[in-house]
């Protein structure tokens, strides 16, 4: 397949065929010749990142088709490169969305609240690994990893204190939780009756993406097909009982951190939407009734030019894909929406504090590129999970752009840059080409199953690790600037976190009616070998206190799990 | 007479599935002129172990970015002992707070590698390591 690197060939075809202007021809010969004999340029050759092509100069030139009202369009009109709303970041700021969690409920609560009280306008919840694999916080493969990389959630007692004191109807809060996805969502939808919230008016992100776990992140559970039935029904279950909440968040983040280029990024994600969305037309449902509630998740790497161009490629993808081949009539369905995250793998462990400067120039293009909501890394998550001090300066990075820099105060101010526009084009070109080799696979399940995206990630993960080890590519303080300095003061968590969490769940099961779980999780065995929806049985089964691990175990049951074959 | 490869098993223990690291330091390993066999995802201490004697392995590396380090190598180095393989050079990589580096190595790590670490230390280190006689 071609990558980013085969394809310069082709795109050095299309300069070739570049007609400049006379004008440029005479610049050429009478200015940029004689420059370049006194003083030749620092490389032979620039690069984004991702290893895509960088001229020297773009010029009109560049964009010979290029038709600003059909490619560019105006901000809230298809094809949307310049946005989706009519005025942006002026009518209103992104959302300042935070992803934290960590140790109990109790701990994780206190930083939603800590974090609401300086201006955070969103929620974020990060569950750990435990959580995340379906496993309760004393299941024996837990341990040493209960409250690590996130909250320990193992029942909706677990949810109640988690979200105590923060009112779910008037917060939105996102959920990174994938292949349990189904219990989560239940468990925080049962918080939410219990809190006296309508359901219909109350809104969040699931991320719910389990393709990208088998393609990158690996955090799976059931084999794909079970997997997307469980998907397919929260979009069925959200159209009908939550039709505000993001039923999924399709993610590049994690495709792009195992180590993709921006247009596999893209591209993978893109075409994992198309896969739900197939799935979704197959199960019978309207595209106009479920599309509204899919969202989108990107990266903000270190290139910023190559990033701001993939965002704006996503959204004019996005709408030709769903209307040309789906049929969307809605613009909620064609329009695409996303959250982005600075890129962690793009953080170092050296010289820590410059961390803050890269996710600064990382956020800024997410900004410019229009996103809908946006996390900033803290400067300490090379190290660990960010303390209160660094989680403080990275909600503060967002703060003073949307208040000190002016960026916000015009729709898409690079729209028209011959560079952005030709970017724009190379990537939404380059993102194609996967998409219709993953057609010609059979779709995405097929060719995650066949391993095309993870050998395509692998390849280009090791590429860049060569480059850094050769120093094609710098990255400050790691392969250059190298520096001594002193050891950062990182949150360390507490080691009782699994002792509080199994002694909670003792008195949990001791506490509830043993019979009462023991019925509604045996109906929701039953129901999953058929082909009912299962969202009310988990709904049913939550408000049991029956756990999380016993909920996944009735659903391991049926569907058994999943191995992939390791590709190095 | 060919020199006899060094055998090296890349594992990944815990829940944790961000195999990034582990697969590059593989491939690296690989492109070294080592013999690598990568253990795939969430790999219990026995598991390595049980791993580690079957193949004969020389050096184990451990990719860990979970933070559950200091539960899962005390673990694996006893069962090591156990089996008879102290001999083995015991790697970590990824996310590992400085604190807790000197309580691994007194543990029995030999080495630990942090993010942005070059794979060409990681392959000198390893040289080094089984050059010297045991």
């Amino acid at each position: 397949m071609a990558d980013t690197h085969t394809k310069t060939s082709s795109l050095a075809e299309s300069f070739a065929k570049r007609s400049p202007s006379e004008r440029e021809r005479a610049w050429e010969k009478n200015t940029l010749a004689p420059t370049l004999a006194k003083s030749p340029e620092r490389q032979a050759e620039f690069t984004t990142i991702s290893g895509h092509r960088i001229e020297r100069l773009y010029t009109p030139a560049d964009l010979p088709n290029w038709n600003p009202d059909a490619d560019l369009g105006q901000p809230g009109e298809p094809p949307y490169t310049r946005g989706i709303h009519a005025t942006m970041h002026r009518g209103r700021l992104w959302t300042m969305r935070q992803f934290a969690g960590f140790g109990t409920a109790e701990d994780t609560n206190e930083r939603f609240r800590y974090l609401l009280a300086q201006g955070q306008s969103g929620l974020s919840t990060a569950f750990d690994l435990p959580t995340l694999m379906g496993y309760d916080s004393d299941h024996p493969l837990s341990e040493g990893e209960v409250g690590k990389c996130g909250v320990a959630i193992s029942s909706l007692a677990d949810m109640e204190v988690l979200f105590d004191q923060i009112p779910l109807s008037n917060v939105t809060t996102s959920m990174t939780i994938n292949s349990p996805a189904a219990v989560i969502w239940a468990m925080y939808l049962a918080v939410a009756e219990k809190q006296g919230a309508d359901l219909s008016k109350i809104s969040g992100t699931l991320q719910n993406d389990i393709l990208k776990e088998y393609i990158a992140q690996k955090e799976y559970i059931y084999p794909p097909e079970p997997s997307m039935r469980l998907v397919i029904d929260t979009f069925e279950f959200g159209a009908k009982h939550t039709p505000k909440f993001n039923t999924i968040s399709i993610s590049g983040y994690h495709i792009r951190e195992a180590g993709s280029t921006a247009i596999q990024e893209l591209a993978f994600t893109l075409r994992d939407g198309m896969e739900y969305v197939e799935w979704g037309l197959r199960r019978g449902l309207e595209i106009d009734e479920f599309a509204p509630q899919l969202s989108f998740f990107f990266n903000a790497h270190s290139d910023f030019f190559e990033e701001i161009a993939k965002y704006r490629a996503a959204r004019r993808i996005w709408y030709k894909a769903m209307t040309e081949r789906y049929g969307a009539k809605s613009a909620r369905s064609y329009a695409l929406r996303f959250h982005t995250q600075t890129a962690g793998c793009s953080l170092t462990a050296q010289q820590p504090y410059n961390n803050v400067v890269r996710t600064a120039l990382q956020a800024l293009a997410a900004v410019l590129g229009g996103t809908q909501s946006l996390h900033t890394n803290s400067l300490d998550e090379a190290w660990a999970l960010p303390t209160e001090f660094a989680a403080t300066i990275a909600l503060r990075t967002q703060q003073i752009i949307a208040h000190e820099t002016g960026v916000a105060s015009t729709v898409d101010p690079l729209g028209g840059s011959y560079f952005v526009e030709t970017l724009t084009n190379e990537v939404e070109r380059g993102a194609w080409d996967y998409i219709k080799k993953i057609d010609s696979l059979g779709g995405m399940v097929a060719a995650i199953e066949r391993g095309f995206p993870q050998r395509e990630i692998a390849e280009a993960s090791y590429r860049y690790q060569r480059e850094l080890d050769n120093k094609e590519k710098l990255m400050v303080g790691v392969n250059a600037f190298v520096s001594e300095e002193k050891p950062l003061d990182i949150l360390q968590i507490d080691e009782t976190v699994a002792h509080r969490q199994a002694a909670r769940l003792k008195k949990l099961r001791a506490e509830r009616s043993n019979d009462d779980v023991v019925r509604r999780l045996s109906a929701l065995r039953t129901a999953s070998k058929t082909r009912d929806n299962l969202m009310p049985f988990i709904l049913d089964a939550v408000k049991s206190y029956a756990t999380l691990g016993e909920i996944c175990d009735a659903l391991r049951d049926t569907f058994g799990t999943y191995e992939e074959v390791a590709i190095t | 007479m060919p020199e006899k490869k060094i055998r090296v098993l890349i594992a990944k223990p815990g829940l944790d599935g961000h195999d990034r690291g582990a697969k590059v330091i593989a491939r690296a390993l690989r492109d070294a002129g080592m013999e690598v066999i990568y253990t795939g995802l969430r790999q219990t201490p026995e598991m390595i172990a049980s791993a580690a004697v079957q193949e004969d392995v020389d050096v184990i590396g451990l990719s860990i970015l979970s933070g559950a380090h200091n539960t899962i190598c005390p673990q694996l180095m006893k069962l090591l002992k156990e089996k008879g393989m102290d001999d083995v050079t015991v790697l970590v990589g990824g996310i590992i707070p400085e604190t807790d580096i000197a309580p691994l190595k007194a543990a029995g790590i030999a080495q630990i590698f942090l993010p942005g670490t070059s794979t060409q230390d990681i392959v000198d280190f390893i040289h080094q390591r089984t050059a010297q006689p045991s």
